[in-house]
């Protein structure tokens, strides 16, 4: 990969909790435009890493990280970077639905908003909408509370309140998680659409999920540290998501992929 | 085979078991009842000695010299009103920062962990003890303009009183909102400030103006605060800095008097505040319903 088609590049990433280790030693080129899937069984700390994509580990009381993630030229960690201006740059939808204690109208318009958008705030509402595929259900009813809405509705109400502040690239945690088949087809039909102009990266559990949606493939695995029975996840192989699952380099990779462990 | 007889299932009452059930049902209730009484009958006496006795001129008029008949306690509502506003414009800003400033800000340091404590603690001083620190404080060391005994020392005693409410309501009712929420603001680009200004706070805002009218209505009946704080005046308010006149010292200053015109008003007055406390318990409650959106 050139350097002009890395959107995010994770170099020598490490990170801990508290002191202990949870993920260690990243490397990891994030390609621009292209939808890339983390897969791993769970505390492999593939969420641990999604969310230092955009400083949400800051969020997190304890957690310290190491090693280098370079947006735009820009060492995110830098102490002179804005981690508020990061965040809006690099979205996030996150496992649980969390819509605002507001209107649908407001939910998306709150970010807009303190973003200092002034233009014409209906109409980034519906294309919001329109784009989360949400539009034709609730066009009827913005005034209404967001908490209205059924957990699949709400899911997608945040990818909207996440794509309406024009982000580079949309981070999710394990977005269908939480949701029905159907619900999980209709966010991963957006996905398809929204890989056209944002950056995804996804975290998900499912991979059938991960062949469907993505490009790219990381594949994360949890390693007993040697001489004690502490835990630590790392990056094990990263590749075109056909790779990962057709012809995978790494033995731990093909015993996950075809269903042996995890 | 099994090692155990088998009863009939048919309900026996006789039973040892359901005989021991039905006697401590019975006593549990007992103790209920007779919990709940010293509330119905407190209130209801007040109600009906002085409900009776309420009038226009008593609620606007000043008491009568010792001696003289007639007269009200207007002086006193607005004594009272006016100390527990002046109290409450301290305690609220004050008590919801620092509580804002523990659920949000503080990282469950040494100092945090002091101020919780502190709240506790304080929540728990007797609240003559915060007259006498306001007494110690204002009083007299006469800090306004010369002014010994005043309004505003009486509102600042309140306050100080009102503060460990409001700082441990705010506190829990901010821990209560999920992290998702603050995690969801965030991730939209939310700087801390925004986060709690426009999601977390109105998010936690039936809880925490549950709790801060609940401890306005516990300032508004004290006495032992404003017995050497604001003092008592027979006049109407002459602004904040003088002594002013408030229900509950009025109660404590005519009830033990000799005579029945300022007996009737003391009456008269725990009948106010019993009615301004209930009416704010009530608005309390009103407030908490108001959970979700």
């Amino acid at each position: 990969m050139t350097d002009s088609s890395t959107c995010l590049a994770l170099e020598n990433v490490s990170i801990s909790y508290s002191g202990q280790l949870a993920v260690s030693g990243v490397f990891m080129n994030i390609p621009r435009g292209k939808v890339t899937a983390f897969i791993g069984p769970s505390g492999c700390g593939k969420s641990t890493v999604l969310r230092a994509l955009n400083r949400m580990n800051d969020l997190i009381e304890g957690c310290a990280l190491t090693g280098r993630v370079v947006f735009d030229g820009h060492d995110l960690y830098d102490p002179r970077v804005d981690a508020v201006e990061v965040r809006r740059r690099i979205g996030m939808v996150f496992q649980k639905p969390n819509p605002f204690p507001k209107s649908i109208y407001e939910n998306i318009a709150f970010g807009a908003r303190i973003n200092g958008f002034r233009g014409d705030m209906d109409e980034l509402v519906e294309r919001a909408l329109r784009k989360a595929a949400l539009w034709d259900e609730t066009k009827d009813k913005l005034r209404e509370s967001g908490y209205a809405l059924s957990g699949g509705q709400q899911q997608r109400l945040c990818i909207a309140r996440a794509i309406a502040i024009e982000p580079e690239v949309i981070l999710m945690d394990e977005p269908c998680s939480a949701l029905d088949p159907i619900s999980t087809l209709k966010i991963e039909e957006m996905m398809h659409e929204l890989r056209k102009s944002y950056t995804i990266v996804i975290v998900t559990h499912n991979m059938q999920q991960a062949v469907r949606v993505s490009d790219y493939t990381g594949f994360y695995n949890v390693t007993a540290q040697p001489g004690s029975d502490r835990k630590v996840g790392a990056l094990v192989e990263f590749a075109e998501t056909v790779n990962i699952f057709n012809a995978p380099k790494q033995q731990a990779t093909q015993d996950y992929v075809t269903g042996r462990f995890g | 085979m099994t090692s155990f007889t088998r009863g009939s299932l048919t309900l026996q009452p006789s039973l040892p078991r359901n005989r021991w059930n039905q006697l401590l049902t019975l006593v549990a209730g007992l103790f209920t009842a007779l919990a709940v009484l010293p509330l119905i009958v407190v209130i209801a006496y007040v109600l009906f000695k002085g409900g009776s006795l309420i009038t226009v001129r008593l609620l606007t008029e000043l008491p009568p010299p010792p001696g003289l008949e007639g007269g009200g306690i207007g002086n006193a509502i607005l004594g009272t009103l006016l100390v527990t506003l002046v109290a409450s414009l301290i305690a609220v800003p004050v008590g919801v920062g620092s509580g804002v400033y523990l659920a949000e800000y503080a990282k469950g340091g040494a100092f945090s962990r002091f101020v919780r404590f502190g709240a506790n603690v304080l929540a728990g001083v007797p609240s003559i003890i915060c007259g006498v620190f306001v007494y110690g404080l204002i009083v007299s060391t006469r800090v306004f303009f010369g002014q010994s005994y005043s309004a505003m020392a009486g509102g600042i005693a309140l306050a100080v009183l009102m503060l460990p409410t409001v700082i441990k309501t705010t506190d829990e009712a901010l821990k209560l909102v999920p992290q998702e929420l603050r995690w969801g603001a965030m991730g939209v680009g939310a700087s801390r400030f925004i986060t709690i200004s426009r999601i977390t706070l109105p998010a936690a805002f039936s809880p925490i103006a549950t709790g801060v009218v609940l401890a306005i209505a516990r300032a508004a009946g004290e006495t032992a605060p404003l017995i050497f704080t604001a003092l008592f005046s027979p006049f109407w308010p002459e602004g904040l800095f003088n002594p002013i006149a408030s229900m509950s010292v009025l109660i404590y200053n005519f009830a033990i008097m000799p005579y029945d015109a300022q007996i009737a008003l003391a009456w008269a007055s725990s009948f106010v505040l019993v009615v301004m406390i209930l009416a704010a318990n009530l608005l309390a409650r009103w407030l908490g319903r108001f959970n979700r959106p």
